[in-house]
């Protein structure tokens, strides 16, 4: 059984994968971690994304290990810089 | 009442500090970020601020009602631009009043600590050269690896 996700991506990631979203199939169980591997397994431009980024998933901050479902919004967050 | 907003359009100093202010309060600060031309002795044009806007929106009130638990009232106002901004612009409000001076201080800081932290803004330098470049930001808290439990395996 899959899964998709949407990962987003903001800022220096936007401009690395040329698009500000992608629907991603993932594997029943997967994980943020599987996410960033499985993109990261595509090659360019997506290896270009960090081994470990900082990820929001359904607009909370969440850590790499955190169990993904259905339609779950995945954003990539480069290191912020408000103010 | 505690405000806060992501917005698109130029932010009026005045209308934020509308949002605080009482007759017990002694002291009202008002912080504003403002739009330098020069970073590390580059000239710089202007600076373009990109939001995750859905959850800006949440991460920005969470600091301001944060914020405001440490100010013991809730006379707290905080609103952060996106956009194009040229030099000068104001790219955050931030607005307080309390009886006396120390909470206003100390929570204007710690609103504008926290944005730096964790509020999901990019900025962009524009120079004067043509060139432009992501500024370098902070990872925010609760990414990456999760930290290890102890005791359990």
């Amino acid at each position: 059984m899959t899964f998709s996700v949407h990962a987003l991506f903001f800022a220096a990631y936007r401009d690395l994968v040329g698009a500000p979203s992608l629907a991603v199939e993932l594997d029943e169980g997967a994980t943020v971690a599987d996410l960033v591997r499985e993109l990261r397994g595509r090659g360019a431009p997506f290896d270009g994304l960090p081994v470990e980024p900082a990820v929001a998933v359904n607009r909370t901050y969440a850590f790499l290990d955190e169990p993904l479902g259905s339609d779950d919004e995945v954003a990539f967050i480069p290191p912020v810089a408000g103010g | 009442m505690v405000y806060s907003a992501v917005v698109p359009d130029a932010i009026d100093p005045a209308s934020v500090l509308a949002h605080v202010g009482h007759p017990e309060d002694g002291a009202t600060v008002l912080f504003l970020g403002v739009v330098r031309d020069h970073a590390d002795g580059r000239p710089v044009g202007g600076m373009r601020y990109d939001a995750y806007r859905e959850m800006a929106d949440g991460v920005l009130a969470a600091i301001a009602r944060g914020a405001a638990e440490r100010l013991g009232t809730d006379r707290l106002a905080v609103v952060h631009r996106t956009g194009e901004l040229e030099i000068g612009e104001v790219s955050v409000a931030i607005a307080v009043s309390s009886p006396h001076r120390a909470e206003s201080f100390d929570a204007s800081r710690y609103v504008i600590e926290e944005i730096k932290k964790r509020l999901p803004v990019w900025k962009k330098e524009r120079y004067t050269d043509g060139d432009a470049e992501w500024v370098a930001g902070t990872r925010p808290p609760g990414t990456g690896r999760a930290p290890k439990v102890e005791g359990v395996s």
